[in-house]
């Protein structure tokens, strides 16, 4: 029972997203686990944005392992193929298509891995064939296990490859998700099972949009979050009105500072450069914390 | 011989539709008799695979050759799997390139004119 908080907030997944694209994230992000790492406690941080990741920028880590991620997708036997069409006819994404005979087109960048072709081929001519999508990047960053998921350019499957990324989120520590900007199927991915949310966004009539547009679907996927606010003071007081009138909690306003912008813009960590910022961080993390314990309690929101 | 023509309308005065995939529907006709059959697309908004399920579709009719604005790579790839003829750039009405057409004035291409997703407006 001594133990109860600690435990609790060891085994926490946090994913830090926003609707509005270059709000902090990232910043709010990688500091996080680096306020968490420095009380000597196991943090994860998992770049879940694997189309731009950008958190090894500040963390800087030194990467020790690289995996290659693969999805199945179909290769036809035409001497096996008898020409039935079934594989075509099943496909809900013109992956695989009958024209003629025994002439099947395969385009493996529509293909999304349902396997759908593979069952339905009475003369199994149609084999899985791996497809190498990404990489998944392991290292360390100082005290925080660094993990990283790297789409291949040109290809599609974003969610799939979040989905690896986050089968080595490890259930003993806190797990920061650098989550992918928008509303769409990476977001959903990315931030689904996790234990809470924040939101990042900007004090500008565009943070607010983009806001409320991540509100509705956090909502929608019954997760608990709150909001953050960052480059407070700039804009106007439209966000914070939003969110009292929403009964949304905001967890931190982090102020327009040109140093966390020069920190940025050099690549590195605020509270490397700025030490009085480890007061808002520390908090922030205190609040995740109590957060945590109120969670245990409840049905989520 | 049979064409597809991609078009904005159902009638032979209805423009051409730049786009192959989410064309708005696909004349087909046969250029000796004219006699005319007109196939909605189902794929103007699909959520992806435009290209080839359009091109299925053309090749189900059993057309020979596709008169459009703009197509692209997989469109094109499934089509000339099929061994069917590919004109882009066509502009104007479907009767005006039905004639050109059968004057002989249309240049056949051989790959995609545009990149993929060129017709989803993004």
């Amino acid at each position: 029972m001594f133990n109860h908080t600690l435990a609790q907030v060891n085994e926490m997944k946090i994913a830090v997203a926003s609707g509005k694209g270059g709000t902090g994230k990232t910043t709010i992000a990688t500091n996080l686990a680096c306020i968490v790492a420095k009380t000597g406690r196991k943090v994860q941080y998992l770049d879940c944005d694997v189309e731009e990741p950008n958190g090894h920028i500040f963390l800087k880590p030194n990467i020790e392992k690289k995996q290659a991620v693969t999805v199945d997708v179909p290769e036809v036997d035409l001497k096996k193929c008898t020409g039935c069409g079934k594989c075509s006819d099943i496909c809900q994404y013109s992956a695989i298509v009958h024209l003629k005979e025994n002439n099947v087109l395969t385009f493996e960048q529509l293909c999304h891995s349902c396997g759908g072709c593979l069952r339905v081929c009475p003369t199994d001519a149609i084999k899985p064939k791996p497809l190498n999508i990404g990489d998944i990047e392991f290292g360390k960053a100082g005290g925080i296990d660094f993990v990283q998921g790297k789409l291949h350019i040109g290809n599609v499957r974003t969610p799939s490859l979040i989905k690896e990324v986050k089968k080595y989120i490890e259930g003993d520590c806190l797990a920061i998700l650098d989550v992918p900007p928008g509303t769409s199927c990476p977001v959903v991915e990315a931030a689904k099972g996790v234990d809470y949310v924040f939101l990042v966004t900007e004090p500008t009539p565009f943070g607010l949009n983009d806001l409320k547009l991540a509100v509705g679907l956090v909502r929608e996927m019954n997760l608990p979050f709150a909001v953050i606010i960052n480059r407070y003071g700039i804009g106007n007081e439209d966000v914070e009105e939003y969110c009292k009138a929403e009964n949304i909690e905001i967890m931190l306003k982090l102020p327009d500072d040109r140093r966390i912008a020069e920190a940025y813009s050099s690549g590195r960590i605020i509270l490397d450069v700025l030490s009085e910022y480890n007061e808002e961080f520390s908090e922030l993390y205190e609040k995740i914390k109590s957060v945590k314990a109120g969670i245990g309690d409840k049905t989520r929101l | 011989m049979k064409i597809a023509i991609t078009s904005t309308g159902k009638t032979l005065d209805s423009q051409v539709d730049p786009r192959f995939g989410r064309a708005a529907c696909f004349i087909i006709i046969a250029t000796d008799t004219m006699e005319l059959s007109v196939i909605d697309n189902e794929n103007v908004a699909a959520a992806g695979g435009a290209g080839v399920s359009s091109a299925k579709a053309v090749i189900d009719t059993g057309a020979q050759a596709v008169l459009t604005g703009n197509c692209g790579p997989n469109a094109e790839l499934t089509l000339s799997a099929a061994g069917i003829k590919l004109y882009t750039g066509v502009k104007g009405t479907v009767a005006e390139a039905i004639e050109l057409f059968k004057s002989g004035k249309l240049a056949e291409v051989a790959g995609p004119n545009v990149q993929s997703h060129f017709g989803t407006g993004k």
